[in-house]
């Protein structure tokens, strides 16, 4: 029995040890202290900070906003003004907005007619355009397939399930498609593309409509889904045959093979900047008021022999009275929203917006965002001369 | 002799005049953690119910039994997606588990003393990975492998059977399949290690001593004796496979609808709310829909983890089978 007189050296150092572990807590306090008093000295110090605009919404948009932001910062100076956007997903930024949670939302579906008219006042400002693509995998073709709407809807529908059909053969005279499968590829999650895609595609054949309707989440009949444009234009490039719809930037960055759509005049029109902005213009003349219910508004199919059909705008929404929320909004950070908004609309923004795929707004689409900005306020007072 | 406590319940005993206030603070402070871990799981249904509540008014039980998932059409149903679930997690517990055995037998049956430790950290390690690694690794590598080789073969071969005919998508019921076997490798082979190593030796003994070979021992004095650990194991490891969220929605492919081919894509409980939660505006039918969803799936993973738990206790409180 030697228990005792051996364990009882033990206990010295756990007596040592728990001093050790006070000393190291008093550190740490220490620390903590210190370190967060010189972090809100550094604040205090640094002048002061800059106005944060918060907004989120539609994932399509975000490398513009971040580019915007970006050089706004630049623009503006010290303290200048920083633009928060956080890619969400159109429909979370139209909640968002509603919720009064974000001084701006973004979204590529405009509010639908119940929205609108439970919230009359959240303006609706068209501020970028994009066109979907229908990007496909078969080696050893072409990079541009000529496909029409009718074509498209119907291998979304199933009905066609091969390449080799006759349908896409007589469109396309010279080239020898394969008898492969057709693998279906669409978006799982909520999207704006979606809702353009199926928004188009429902114009294009009744069936569609009638099956499966327009919206950013639908029921697809056949197919797979994978989240994000980038996640199935690589379900695209993963799998000879498959066809999805990817936004026009993706398929650029991701060297894809994208298909011709015929549009409205019966052309079979390329999907690039000016057969986008081209569709804008021949649609603005037939825009409502920014105060106005948009729920109608599509430019998909539009007129115009250059137009590509499947095109969209991509919209800010923001309240015309900005003194309505429950905290953060001063007369400041109100003015200086609506000089950005401004600012985004104007030709430099614009230009910038070209060089990352996304088309220039048309100028009668400028000036009608313009007028709108124009009647956004704080107290009733307008904020842009 | 061994002093039978730990150090710290030693010291306590050694000196039993510690100041009283300390030992009521630490009482308070860890009932008070104790508490709020029930709370919140109270909150979290309570929550979850409040935000199902259109949907169930709406669909009522027919929920679980419609095929229907239209936000368009604002008809919703779960089935496709716990037949996605269920599906997915019998394929990994078909893969997974014979697998998982064999390791765990190895490791604590007939593992040579230097390298079990070893294979023991690296099947722990495993389990340590975050599950979107598995996704990537999946969506890069198993999802080209298995549609180049694995799933053309098993069409050619047992292609007469309904669930490996048709389209071979490269996203699909099966993959997601393979990937949740990997994925419960680590948490059934650990599990029934352990229950393997609880067998006592004079078990072993005894089998081998009656004439019984290594593999006649194993079968006859350690598995059957270990069953119901093992058995809790493989429950564990349905109940990842079953809530598993990540992984699965990168490579199942997310198609609402229910397929009899494995080489389909599909949609699980879990994957589907992945894809939809930002979708739905507070107090809408889809938005309760999704929410409703979550409920389903979260008292399924609650029984899982119950039925797993009580085999566990079943098997730690009383031996079975084996020779007695």
């Amino acid at each position: 029995m030697k228990s005792t007189g051996e364990h009882e050296p033990t206990l010295q150092p756990q007596r040592s040890r728990r001093g050790l572990w006070i000393v190291i807590g008093v550190i740490a306090v220490v620390v903590i202290i210190v370190v967060s008093g010189a972090m809100t000295n550094w604040f205090g110090l640094g002048g002061p900070s800059p106005i944060q605009l918060n907004g989120a919404g539609s994932s399509f948009a975000f490398p513009l906003m971040s580019a915007w932001s970006t050089q706004y910062k630049a623009l503006t100076g010290v303290p200048g003004v920083q633009i928060n956007y956080q890619a969400t997903g159109s429909g979370a930024g139209i909640n968002a907005v509603i919720a009064k949670n974000l001084d701006f939302g973004g979204t590529d579906a405009p509010l639908n007619a119940t929205q609108h008219t439970q919230n009359p006042t959240l303006l609706t400002i068209p501020e970028s355009l994009g066109a979907v693509t229908v990007a496909y995998n078969l080696p050893g073709l072409p990079a541009h397939i000529n496909l029409t709407g009718p074509i498209v809807a119907n291998i979304y529908l199933g009905v066609i399930t091969k390449w080799d059909d006759a349908g896409i053969s007589a469109i396309n005279p010279g080239i020898a498609f394969p008898s492969t499968s057709i693998f279906v590829q669409y978006r799982s999650d909520s999207s704006g593309t979606t809702f353009v895609f199926t928004d188009y595609l429902s114009n294009a054949s009744a069936q569609f409509s009638s099956q499966v309707g327009k919206g950013k989440l639908v029921a697809w009949p056949v197919g797979s889904g994978a989240p994000q444009n980038q996640g199935v234009a690589n379900a695209v490039k993963g799998q000879a045959g498959a066809i999805g719809y990817v936004e026009l930037a993706y398929v650029v960055q991701n060297s894809m093979s994208y298909a011709k759509i015929k549009n409205a005049a019966g052309s079979y029109i390329l999907p690039d900047l000016n057969s986008t902005a081209a569709a804008a213009a021949s649609a603005a003349g037939s825009l409502p008021a920014g105060d106005g219910d948009w729920s109608q508004v599509s430019i998909t199919n539009a007129t115009g022999s250059n137009s590509y059909p499947i095109a969209t705008f991509t919209y800010l929404l923001v309240y015309q009275e900005l003194n309505i929320y429950p905290s953060g909004m001063t007369e400041a950070k109100a003015k200086a929203l609506v000089d950005f908004l401004r600012w985004a609309v104007d030709n430099v923004a614009q230009t910038a917006a070209a060089s990352l795929t996304y088309a220039p707004l048309p100028a009668s689409v400028v000036t009608l965002d313009v007028t709108t900005i124009r009647t956004i306020t704080f107290n009733g007072v307008a904020l842009l001369p | 002799m061994v002093f039978p406590f730990r150090r710290g319940t030693r010291r306590a005993l050694l000196h039993p005049t510690g100041s009283s206030w300390g030992d009521l603070l630490f009482q308070a402070g860890s009932g008070a953690a104790g508490f709020a871990i029930l709370m919140l799981l109270a909150l979290l249904a309570v929550v979850l119910a409040i935000n199902a509540l259109p949907s169930f008014r709406a669909f009522g039980f027919g929920f679980l039994g419609s095929t229907a998932w239209n936000p368009v059409r604002d008809e919703f149903g779960a089935l496709p997606f716990i037949y996605g679930t269920l599906l997915t997690s019998a394929i990994a517990l078909v893969l997974g588990v014979p697998v998982s055995l064999g390791i765990a037998i190895f490791v604590a049956e007939l593992c040579p003393g230097s390298i079990r430790v070893p294979l023991t950290y690296v099947v722990e390690l495993l389990a340590a990975v975050p599950s979107v690694v598995y996704g990537l690794w999946g969506l890069f590598v198993l999802v080209p492998l298995l549609t180049t080789y694995v799933s053309p073969a098993l069409q050619g071969t047992l292609g007469f059977l309904p669930i490996f005919q048709g389209q071979i998508y490269d996203r699909n019921l099966f993959t997601a399949g393979v990937i949740l076997a990997i994925m419960i490798i680590p948490t059934v082979s650990a599990v029934s290690r352990d229950a393997l190593l609880a067998v006592p030796q004079h078990q072993r003994e005894a089998a081998l001593s009656l004439g019984a070979t290594r593999w006649e021992s194993i079968r006859i004095a350690v598995l059957s004796y270990a069953r119901s650990g093992i058995f809790g194991a493989v429950m564990l490891g349905f109940g990842r496979a079953f809530g598993e969220t990540m992984a699965v929605t990168m490579v199942i492919g997310n198609r609402n609808a229910i397929s009899v081919s494995w080489f389909a894509p599909a949609q699980t409980l879990s994957s589907i709310i992945a894809n939809s939660a930002r979708e739905g505006a507070a107090g809408s039918l889809e938005l309760g829909a999704i929410v409703e969803l979550g409920l389903v799936l979260m008292l399924v993973a609650f029984l899982i983890n119950v039925f797993a738990r009580l085999m566990v206790w079943r098997f730690l409180g009383k031996r079975e089978g084996g020779l007695e």
